[in-house]
């Protein structure tokens, strides 16, 4: 058992839009505890008023990223002990993204945006034509398959300093999903997609920094999936010249 | 604020550019170790069009590379956007083209 009496001085992101600031509250710490443990601890325990965003609190929906001592984490499955730092946490709306309320970021710039960038699966046949086989082992296919277990937490999205400085820029996640779509076999215009990212805010504006990568909370990949657009429309870029 | 056209240039220009500063390099070397007074460096430039085509595509891919790269910078830094982030990034790649276009006409042209 844990010391019932330790707390931990958290202090959270309160306010609408653009005002706002941080309140402290001190919060029973446990042995095992996320940091949507504590942000729900606050808003059940102490201040209901407290507006936050989850759903399924085992790191699938993407619903609950937060800045966590100004890093974007995926808050159901951090535990505080891995992020403490002196005793204390500071929580914030995530990054990058307009601030509804408290800790809820305004997620429709980011879902937006992965329309910009074509995220719409525009098939090869109809309902009438026979499946279109695909073998596993093909290589568009294990590329495509990198990127597919994205669940729009919009983390990469909040850690990428591009889009910090470019507002017009489609972001990791978005782009990621175009990768994804151009390597798959049932996608009949490749080019369409290409054309999707090589706009004003698409692929090319990426400085390759990483962040995207480094702070994904399943891993994967955006930074090189970024990097295969740059040489996919760079080689489409020489095809159309000919 | 880059497309693929303004993307392709700069990584083109970078291209151009990379032999070139080399070959500037050793040019610098050679000149110095050799201790060429300025005279005896535009009698060899001066009226050669090898050293007009090297020098001229030098300047031509720097003004494109270093005015894409500044736009980009300026863009991200102030949020300069629309119209004038185009007149400024045509003015910078102008004010390059008119200077190093200077220089390599002073220095190739008898």
């Amino acid at each position: 058992m844990s010391d019932r009496s330790k707390l931990l001085e958290v202090s959270v992101w309160r306010g609408m839009g653009d005002e706002g600031a941080y309140e402290t509250f001190q919060v029973p710490a446990r042995d095992n505890q996320t940091v949507l443990d504590v942000v729900s601890w606050i808003q059940q325990s102490a201040d209901p008023s407290l507006t936050y965003r989850y759903a399924c609190r085992v790191g699938m929906c993407g619903s609950c990223a937060m800045m966590v001592n100004g890093v974007p984490r995926w808050t159901c499955r951090t535990h505080v002990k891995r992020v403490l730092r002196d005793g204390a946490l500071q929580i914030g709306p995530l990054r990058n993204l307009p601030v509804i309320k408290d800790l809820a970021a305004d997620m429709d710039p980011f879902f937006d945006k992965w329309i910009r960038a074509g995220g719409v699966h525009r098939p090869s046949r109809s309902r009438d034509d026979p499946i279109q086989q695909v073998p596993p082992d093909d290589p568009g296919r294990v590329e495509a398959n990198k990127g597919i277990e994205c669940i729009n937490c919009s983390v990469c999205y909040a850690a990428c300093d591009t889009v910090a400085g470019n507002p017009d820029y489609l972001g990791p996640a978005a782009l990621q999903r175009a990768w994804t779509l151009y390597n798959d076999a049932k996608v009949e215009d490749r080019q369409a997609v290409l054309d999707s990212v090589s706009g004003a805010g698409g692929c090319h504006n990426c400085h390759s920094q990483g962040s995207c990568t480094r702070f994904c909370p399943n891993e994967l990949d955006p930074l090189s999936a970024i990097a295969g657009l740059k040489r996919a429309s760079a080689r489409s870029f020489f095809r159309r010249g000919e | 604020m880059l497309n693929i056209g303004l993307y392709m240039a700069q990584r083109l220009s970078a291209m151009v550019m990379a032999p070139l500063v080399l070959g500037h390099i050793a040019v610098m070397i050679y000149a110095v170790q050799g201790g060429l007074s300025t005279a005896e460096i535009l009698d060899r430039t001066q009226g050669s069009v090898w050293w007009f085509l090297f020098y001229g595509s030098f300047v031509l891919a720097v003004a494109a590379h270093a005015a894409i790269g500044l736009r980009v910078i300026l863009h991200e830094m102030t949020g300069l956007r629309g119209r004038w982030l185009e007149v400024v990034t045509c003015g910078i790649g102008m004010l390059l083209l008119i200077m190093g276009g200077r220089a390599v006409l002073a220095v190739t042209f008898a």
